[in-house]
C-alpha cells in the first residue's frame, strides 16, 4: 500500500522523527520504485535513526547489519551451525556419507543472519545496512547481488528466492568511495544537520516538557558551535544529550546561565583539543550572539 | 516492476522535455541511464508527483549518485525546468561543473605527447621559450645508460625525460604489485575456515582431516601523498606526477594532493587513463602560482578536511616537498604533529636530500623534520625504487 508523502512526513513526526520535505519525499519514492536508499552524510545527521524511524513508520520489522571491515558472507548472510552439524555426523556413524550429508545440510542447521532474515521474512521488513563504506568492496559486490535479485542461493540447499522485499536503507560516512554500481541500484538522499528550526523541533520532539522558546536557544547556539573550527561536530544526538542535561539542570534560560552552559558542553565536545579550544570566552561569545 | 509499468500515457512532448533534461544532467557529469530515465517517467506520471515541491526532491534522489550530484542539482533543476530556453540552461549548468567535466574537451587534441605537457609547462614557468623546449637539446647521450641514477633535475632531452616518466610510472605498477604480494603471504593461514573444513570431514564420517585455512585479510596499505607544486620543486613536479599517476592507478587505496598557496586534491584528474589528458589539467591547476609555498597551511587544510576520511591504521603519508615554507614554522610543527598522530607513517621525501652537501636548513624544514618517520632523496629513479622496501614493512 503507497502512502503519500505527506502522511509520510506526519507519521514519522509520530514515531519522533522531524523530516524535513526532501527525505518524506524519497521515503516516499522508495516505495514507489521499489528501490533502496543510499543515505550520506556527516557523522551524527540521524542517518542511521531514518531506518529506525521508516520501521517505526510501517510497523515493520528493522534488521540492522552493521557492516566493518571483513564482514563476510558468514557472518552477514548465513552459516551453518558446525557444532550441531558435528553431533548429528557422530550420530548417524554407520550411515552412508551421501545420507549424512543430506541430512546435515538441511533447514534445520541454518543460522540465519540478517540477509537472510531479511528476505525470509513474510511481512517486508526494513533492512539497515549501516556504515556500508566501512565493509570490503568485495561484500559491496556481493551485495549489489542481493538487493538486484533478492535471491541468495547456497550451494547445498539451492536457491533462496525472497518471501518479501525488504525495505532497504544503506547508510555512508563517506569513508570510502562506494562503487558507481551501488550508487546507481540506489536512491540517494544527502542529510545534512538539520537547520535551527527543525532542530528545536527535533528538541521539542524528544524532550517532553521543554519551552519552545528554550529549544529554540539551544538550536541556535549548536548551529552556531557547529561553525566553529572543531574536529567532530556535534550531531544531533549531542544536541539531545545537551538539551537533556540543561533541562535537567534547571536551566530554561541560556544567557541567565553561563556558567552552566559552559560546564556542560562536554556533552556537546567530544575531543581534548575541542574542549580545550572552545573557551569560556568563546561560549560567552557565541551566547552572547545566540540567545 | 511496479511503477513502471503504471506510467499513464504522457504527452509527448513531457517526453522529450525529460530526455532533454536527462541529457543536460548527463552533460553534467551525472550518470543518467535507461533505467533512471523510465522511473522518472514514472514519477511524472504519479499524482503524487504532481507538485514541484515534490516533484523536484524525487527527481533529485534519483538522479543523484553522490554529494556532488546533489549540490549541483537543484541548480541544473531550476535552470532546465523554470529557464526559458534550453540554451541558457546549459550556460546555468555549465557554471557549476565540476573541474572533472570541465578541461576534457577543450584539452584532448592539443595533447598528444605525453610528458611534454607538463614538461613544457616547467620550461614556461621558468620564463623560457616553449618552442625551446620542444625541440630539445641533445646532451648527455651517455646518461641513457644509468638513467635511473640521474638527477631529474639534469635531464632537459624531451626523449629522456618521456623514457624517465614512463620508467617512473612503470616503477609505481610494479611496487604496488610486490606491495600486495607481500601482505598476502604474510596473511595466510592464519584460522581455520570451519564451514569447509567440515564439508570436507564428511567423507571422513566427520573427523576433520583435511584442515582448511582461512586467510586473514589485512588492511590494504594507503597511500596519501601531498606534492608541493611550487617553483621551486617545478623541475621534478613533472617526474612526480608521473609517478603518482602510477601509484593512483594502480593503488585501490590512495589519494594524491598538490600544494603550493592552497590544497588541491588532484586523485579524480590523475585517475584519467589518458595520462597526457592528466597531466594537462594538472598544469592548469597549478597555474597562478605564486608567492611562497604555505605548507603548513595545507597540511592544516589536509587535517581539517580531508585526514578523517582518508587516513585509516595502515596509512602511509608522502610528502615531497623541499621543505621551503613560506608561513611559521609553529604551524607546520603544530600540523606535523597532528598528522603524526594519526596515520602510521610520515615520508618525507625531499629532492634537494639527493644533493652533496645537502643539510636541511630550511626553518620548515627543521620544523618538519622531529616528527618525521622516514627522511628521503626522491631526485631520481633509484631513490623512489628506495621506497618500495620500507612501505612493505608498514
Amino acid at each position: 500500500m503507497q502512502i503519500d508523502r505527506d502522511t509520510i512526513a506526519m507519521r514519522l513526526a509520530e514515531t519522533g522523527y522531524i523530516a524535513a520535505r526532501e527525505l518524506a519525499t524519497a521515503l516516499w519514492l522508495m516505495d514507489f520504485l521499489q528501490r533502496p536508499l543510499l543515505l550520506e552524510g556527516e557523522a551524527g545527521v540521524g542517518k542511521t535513526e531514518i531506518g529506525k524511524a521508516l520501521a517505526a513508520l510501517h510497523g515493520a520489522e528493522l534488521i540492522r547489519l552493521q557492516c566493518y571491515e571483513g564482514l563476510d558472507q558468514s557472518a552477514a548472510l548465513y552459516e551453518w551451525n558446525y557444532q550441531r552439524q558435528l553431533l548429528a555426523i557422530k550420530a548417524h556413524e554407520g550411515s552412508n556419507a551421501e545420507e549424512v550429508e543430506e541430512h546435515i545440510f538441511s533447514e534445520k542447521y541454518l543460522l540465519e543472519r540478517p540477509l537472510l532474515a531479511a528476505i525470509r521474512r513474510e511481512k517486508p521488513p526494513v533492512l539497515l545496512i549501516d556504515e556500508i563504506d566501512r565493509a570490503d568492496e568485495e561484500f559491496e559486490a556481493f551485495l549489489l547481488e542481493l538487493l538486484s535479485d533478492f535471491q541468495v542461493s547456497i550451494p547445498e540447499l539451492g536457491t533462496i528466492k525472497a518471501t518479501s522485499i525488504p525495505r532497504v536503507v544503506l547508510t555512508s560516512n563517506g569513508t570510502r568511495e562506494l562503487s558507481d554500481a551501488l550508487r546507481r541500484r540506489c536512491l540517494y538522499h544527502y542529510l545534512d544537520f538539520p537547520d535551527v528550526d527543525r532542530e528545536a523541533r527535533i528538541i521539542l520532539a524528544r524532550i517532553p516538557g521543554i519551552d519552545t522558546a528554550f529549544a529554540l536557544q539551544i538550536a541556535r547556539m549548536i548551529a552556531a558551535i557547529r561553525k566553529e573550527d572543531l574536529r567532530k561536530i556535534p550531531g544531533v544526538a549531542e544536541t539531545l544529550d545537551w538539551a537533556t542535561t540543561l533541562a535537567g539542570l534547571g536551566v530554561h534560560d541560556l544567557r541567565q546561565e553561563p556558567e552552566a552552559v559552559y560546564d556542560t558542553m562536554i556533552c556537546l565536545l567530544k575531543t581534548n583539543e575541542d574542549r580545550a579550544g572552545l573557551t569560556r570566552d568563546v561560549s560567552d561569545r557565541l551566547l552572547g550572539k545566540v540567545a | 516492476m511496479s511503477a513502471a509499468e503504471k506510467i499513464s500515457p504522457l504527452g509527448d512532448g513531457i517526453r522529450l522535455r525529460l530526455a532533454g533534461f536527462a541529457r543536460t544532467l548527463r552533460e553534467n557529469g551525472f550518470a543518467v541511464g535507461h533505467a533512471e530515465a523510465r522511473d522518472a517517467l514514472a514519477i511524472m506520471a504519479s499524482p503524487a508527483a504532481t507538485r514541484r515541491s515534490t516533484l523536484q526532491p524525487a527527481l533529485r534522489a534519483l538522479f543523484c549518485a553522490n554529494h556532488g550530484d546533489w549540490e549541483k542539482f537543484d541548480a541544473i533543476f531550476a535552470a532546465y525546468w523554470m529557464g526559458q530556453r534550453v540554451r541558457s540552461v546549459q550556460r546555468a549548468g555549465g557554471s557549476v561543473t565540476s573541474p572533472k567535466a570541465l578541461p576534457e574537451r577543450q584539452l584532448a587534441p592539443r595533447t598528444s605527447n605525453g610528458a611534454h605537457g607538463m614538461a613544457d609547462h616547467v620550461e614556461r614557468r621558468e620564463g623560457a621559450d616553449v618552442a625551446l623546449a620542444g625541440s630539445g637539446r641533445r646532451e648527455g647521450a651517455s646518461r641513457a645508460e644509468n638513467i635511473a641514477a640521474t638527477d631529474i633535475r639534469h635531464v632537459i632531452d624531451p626523449v629522456e625525460t618521456e623514457k624517465i616518466h614512463a620508467l617512473a610510472a612503470r616503477l609505481a605498477r610494479s611496487m604496488h604489485v610486490r606491495l600486495v604480494r607481500r601482505a598476502r603471504a604474510r596473511a595466510s593461514g592464519s584460522r581455520i575456515d570451519l564451514r569447509r573444513t567440515l564439508r570436507r570431514s564428511v567423507e571422513h564420517g566427520g573427523t576433520p582431516i583435511e584442515l582448511v585455512w582461512r586467510r586473514r585479510k589485512l588492511k590494504p596499505l594507503r597511500l596519501v601523498v601531498l606534492l608541493d607544486a611550487s617553483g621551486s620543486m617545478s623541475l621534478y613536479t613533472a617526474f612526480f606526477v608521473r609517478f603518482l599517476h602510477g601509484v593512483v592507478g594502480n593503488f585501490r587505496e590512495s589519494d594524491v594532493f598538490l600544494f603550493h598557496t592552497r590544497l588541491v586534491h588532484i586523485s579524480p584528474s590523475l585517475k584519467d587513463r589518458d595520462i597526457a589528458r592528466a597531466v594537462e589539467r594538472l598544469a592548469l591547476m597549478t597555474q597562478g602560482v605564486g608567492g611562497g609555498t604555505e605548507i603548513g597551511q595545507s597540511l592544516a587544510d589536509f587535517n581539517r578536511w580531508h585526514a578523517r576520511r582518508m587516513i585509516h591504521s595502515r596509512t602511509a603519508v608522502i610528502i615531497v616537498s623541499d621543505g621551503y615554507d613560506a608561513g611559521t614554522p609553529e604551524v607546520l610543527a603544530t600540523e606535523m604533529r597532528q598528522l603524526r598522530r594519526r596515520c602510521r607513517r610520515i615520508v618525507w621525501l625531499n629532492p634537494l636530500l639527493g644533493w652533496r652537501d645537502y643539510t636541511p636548513q630550511a626553518r620548515g624544514m627543521k620544523a618538519a623534520l622531529p616528527h618525521i618517520d622516514l627522511f628521503a632523496p626522491a631526485h631520481n629513479l633509484e631513490s623512489l625504487a628506495a621506497l618500495e622496501p620500507y612501505l612493505a614493512r608498514i
